[in-house]
């Protein structure tokens, strides 16, 4: 994939090298376990683990940090944007998560500081951070799936569940 | 915040689910999909599923084990609740796996009861009583309908019935319907009063291509892909023809063709050839709009000076002599050789780049892609693409004339890697009875409606009140001509079906109208209906249509249509039944007998009667096991359990749209002369801003099932206009204010989006939307041969509100992806 320049400058952590650290993160999770009968069966929207991402102390303005929820194979990216926005946490309102799997194909998607946008290099689909990840333009017949955050009184990120399904997985948690 | 679903888990495809071939039923490409359906209490599972994948893994990008949640729906099948996925299927060679903004929400937009989408979809016959519409049964629907339309037909002059009828395939076109109004209305009728779904006319949208003897869809998509030069003229395939674009240009660039785009404005399919292509190897020539017809003329006569021809494709298979067809009312401009085309189109550089404002150096270097042999002497293999920007834009005859003088000059058509084609609309799916008693030009129908012609108006899924041009007078004189019908019904409640249609007869004496309206949903000119039938869509019926590069698929029935919903070909069918029936009891045999022939009870009878009995090659069950690579038309036999197909148009070099006997192709003689529909001039003078004006990615068609989606109302809840934010300033406009456009013939309304690449006076307003039609701001004025012209369209604009807090909460970015 083409890189975004702004990688290219060493400005920022996203996209560089593995998830290692996300999947770092996401181990502290205890993932529910269902009985194999139940398999993609249970309640939508009710069975989320709750992981801890970040501290808003190791977050800066566009500086995005790679993320994985709800587990390691799910990466996504945790944003402090600067300015306050609708669903944003912290005490500036300004924090959000997304992943970063197109809902389109699947292509891992780069941030672009300049308009604080997701852009996927498969076939140039681009998402708006600031307006829950509304599709600016672009394939995918979805928005993109944005991480509930919640911050707790240390300032640590909670990851708490996912408000679309993420590309490649027919259970936001898999079975 | 945008829309979610909040869908955060899919049952799973079993591996016994029940597989249906679907051809996307939007666009032209026809993308292949695969329907699956099973019970609605089952589901696969993660390790014993549809395609054997262990689904408790992430799966990768580009995967054929996944699904969005806009390919889920529970729908009827056979009366029973089932389960519906339709994702895009791998192995078409048309989309290769890809799935659009647009056909990835085939399963969403279909009707459920169960999940309660799309209730819009009418599923019963409705007749104005009361006051209003009441549902009623077919054969009481009918029967009004034949005994009104009964009393303004004659054997001899069927002049005061007025149809509006689609002609295209896909969606709830194709072969079958198309066919079954064909061969009720120049058939057992020869109706000449009426028009095409996107056009106020019964016309060919590229009647020069035609008579040069070039059918319109001459190559097979595989030719993008070995193509040296891609031209684009007119059209922005990246949002309207997207998997041709994704699946077959992309691939093009990639094996090394360099692309010259035509167009006023930077679209996002210039953008994508610039981030696939390299900047360097994307020529944009962004023209004065309306000069095309200029810049093909100076291409043609610098190719031809420079002798980048090729000279025995010219002498082979190209008319010798002067003037094949003269210049009169039914061809804008003369036909014929190479020299006489020469002659009448030449244009120098200077003058050129005069009237399209390029310069010199950018028609030299369009040329030279496009015609330059290459150093070993060898000819380069250019395709054309072309579409509503110049088929709806200025001299629609000499323009496309002009496009296809050039692919033939350059021999790149009937070869490999070359074509000149329409990149088109819907997808193709015509099959009726000659139209040759319609007439050349064709009744300016959506005009004589305004001056009071016609006594009844029979519409099968047109929309003239979101899709016509000079929309808002014909709205006015509409509603109040078929108010008129309304008001003397009700004056009439509870009598009898004789005094009724006695009623309406008086009413339509007195200059009223009787609208009879066939759709899927109760569409804006529908609300003007005094009988409304219900009709299904592709998928609810098996369904035959062809794509851009000629290719034949059967969609198959894959779920039952709303309530007593029925496919056009047999609404026809029951039509003519009636009208049968009713002119059998007034006494008027000789005239009945013309309405026998349509006892079809499937659509599969339909296509029998139709299509099959000039192909007899074709059956659904030879469709079937063709799949969703189908066969490309013409269908030329049967070998081997295979239909054989023609990738290729005109390899032989022999030419045969015309009806040529000679085979061979004619030039077109059409010198360029200025902004040629009447008005455009003086409405360009009086007004501040072009009002470009097309389709997009996601709002594309005219809303029809999509005013009813969530995801696409979320993103636009209002058309857009594009202006540019110098412009939006000097107007004193916010992103997301709502603007009036309005001109001398009329007003409509949109949503203000700041696009920095747009030119100061040029704006860009998407085309057909329920809640802000453009063509209330297109004048009447059309090109020669009743051909519309969209594009050219000068208005003022003014805020008239703040953004309303639906639009306030849309992203305003840009379009252009930056990676």
């Amino acid at each position: 994939m083409k890189c975004n320049r702004l990688v290219d400058a060493g400005r920022r952590q996203f996209l560089r090298g593995s998830l290692v650290g996300a999947a770092g993160a996401a181990a502290a999770t205890v993932l529910p376990s269902a009985p194999a009968e139940a398999r993609g069966v249970g309640l939508a929207m009710l069975s989320y683990p709750s992981n801890r991402l970040a501290n808003i102390a190791d977050l800066k303005v566009d500086e995005p940090m790679d993320v994985a929820y709800p587990d390691a194979d799910s990466p996504g990216v945790l944003l402090k944007l600067g300015t306050k926005v609708d669903g944003g946490v912290g005490p500036e309102g300004d924090i959000v998560a997304f992943s970063v799997l197109c809902p389109h194909k699947g292509f891992t998607m780069s941030y672009n500081a300049g308009d604080k946008t997701l852009n996927c290099p498969g076939h140039f689909s681009r998402f708006d951070v600031e307006k829950g990840g509304q599709q600016v333009w672009g394939h995918a017949t979805q928005n993109l799936p944005q991480f509930a955050l919640r911050v707790d009184d240390k300032g640590d990120i909670h990851a708490e569940g996912v408000d679309d399904l993420i590309y490649g997985r027919l259970s936001n948690v898999l079975a | 915040m945008a829309y979610k679903r909040n869908v955060d888990r899919l049952p799973i495809i079993p591996a016994d689910a029940r597989v249906h071939n679907v051809t996307c039923h939007y666009c032209i490409v026809g993308c292949g999909y695969k329907a699956y359906t099973w019970p609605l209490k089952k589901q696969g599972t993660t390790d014993a599923n549809w395609i054997g994948t262990d689904l408790s893994k992430q799966q990768d990008a580009l995967t054929e084990a996944w699904y969005a949640p806009s390919m889920y729906n529970v729908v009827k099948q056979d009366g029973q609740d089932v389960h519906l996925v339709i994702k895009p299927d791998m192995d078409c060679t048309v989309n290769g796996g890809l799935g659009s903004i647009r056909g990835a929400r085939m399963a969403e937009n279909r009707r459920s009861d169960i999940t309660g989408s799309q209730q819009q979809r009418l599923t019963d016959p409705l007749v104005w009583r009361y006051g209003t519409w009441q549902p009623t049964s077919w054969d009481d629907a009918l029967d009004l309908v034949a005994r009104v339309t009964a009393r303004v037909i004659e054997q001899d002059n069927e002049n005061d019935l007025y149809v509006s009828m689609f002609d295209h395939g896909g969606s709830a076109g194709g072969y079958e319907n198309t066919w079954g109004t064909g061969k009720l209305y120049f058939g057992a009728m020869k109706v000449k009063n009426c028009r095409i779904h996107n056009r106020p006319a019964y016309n060919s949208e590229v009647h020069s291509t035609r008579d040069m003897g070039v059918d319109e869809l001459n190559y097979s998509y595989s030719d993008y892909q070995v193509a040296d030069t891609i031209v684009l003229a007119g059209t922005n395939p990246m949002e309207c023809q997207t998997n041709l674009f994704l699946n077959h240009m992309v691939k093009g660039m990639q094996n090394g063709a360099k692309v010259v785009i035509v167009d006023p404005r930077r679209t996002v399919t210039v953008d994508s050839c610039e981030q696939v292509a390299g900047a360097e190897n994307v020529l944009h020539l962004a023209i004065t709009t309306g000069s095309d017809l200029a810049l093909f003329n100076t291409l043609f006569t610098y190719i031809a000076d420079q002798g980048w021809v090729d000279a025995d494709f010219i002498a082979k298979s190209t008319f010798q002599g002067e003037v094949a067809v003269p210049e009169d009312a039914a061809h804008p401009a003369a036909l014929g050789s190479y020299e006489a085309a020469r002659a009448a189109c030449k244009m120098s550089l200077a003058e050129g780049a005069a009237i399209t404002g390029l310069t010199e150096a950018q028609i030299i270097q369009a040329a030279e892609w496009i015609a330059r042999p290459k150093d070993d002497g060898s000819r380069r293999k250019t395709v054309t693409g072309y579409e509503k920007g110049i088929i709806w834009g200025n001299d629609n005859y000499r323009t496309i004339g002009a496009l296809v003088n050039i692919g033939l000059i350059t021999g790149n058509i009937g070869r490999e890697g070359g074509g000149t084609c329409r990149l088109g609309g819907h997808q193709e799916g015509y099959f009726r009875p000659s139209d040759a008693h319609v007439g050349r030009p064709a009744p300016y129908l959506d005009q004589l409606l305004i001056a009071g012609g016609g006594k009844v108006h029979h519409i099968w899924a047109n929309d003239h009140y979101k899709t016509t041009l000079n929309a808002n007078a014909f709205k006015r004189v509409y509603n109040a001509r078929t108010n008129m019908v309304k008001e003397a019904m009700d004056a009439r409640a509870g009598a009898t079906r004789e005094e009724l249609v006695d009623a309406i007869a008086g009413a339509i004496a007195a200059g009223g109208l009787f609208s009879v309206c066939v759709d899927v949903i109760h569409s804006q000119i529908g609300q003007a209906a005094h009988v409304i039938l219900p009709a299904v869509e592709s998928g609810e019926m098996n369904l035959t249509s062809m794509n851009g590069e000629r290719r034949l698929r059967l969609v198959e029935k894959y779920m039952d249509g709303p309530g007593s919903a029925l496919p056009d070909c047999l609404i026809a069918a029951r039509m003519a039944n009636h009208l049968e029936r009713v002119l059998r009891e007034e006494g008027r045999d000789a005239y009945a007998d013309q309405f026998k022939g349509f006892d079809w009870q499937t659509e599969e009878d339909a296509f029998m009667d139709g299509y099959n009995s000039a192909n007899p090659e074709v059956s659904y069950d030879r469709l079937r096991a063709a799949g969703n690579d189908g066969v490309q038309e013409p269908v030329k036999g049967y070998e081997g359990d295979k239909l054989v197909g023609t990738p290729r148009l005109y390899e032989d070099g022999v030419f045969t749209r015309h009806g040529r006997e000679d085979g061979k192709a004619l030039f077109c003689l059409g010198g360029w002369r200025g902004l040629q529909a009447p008005g455009k001039e003086q409405q360009k003078a009086s007004h501040a801003f072009l009002i470009n004006n097309g389709r997009a990615n996601m709002n594309w068609q005219n809303w029809f099932l999509d005013q009813k989606n969530d995801f696409v109302m979320d993103r636009f809840p209002v058309p857009f206009i594009q202006i540019n934010p110098d412009d939006m300033a000097g107007l004193g406009i916010k992103a997301g204010d709502m603007v009036e456009v309005y001109n001398d013939v009329g007003a409509t309304q949109a949503l203000a989006y700041p696009e920095p690449t747009a030119r100061r006076g040029e704006t860009f307003m998407i085309f057909g939307a329920p809640n802000g039609a453009q063509g209330n701001i297109v004048n009447a004025g059309t090109n020669e041969l009743i051909l519309p012209n969209y594009k050219h369209t000068w208005a003022n604009i003014r805020k008239i509100s703040d953004a309303t807090p639906a639009s306030a909460r849309i992203s305003f970015k840009s379009w252009e992806v930056e990676l």
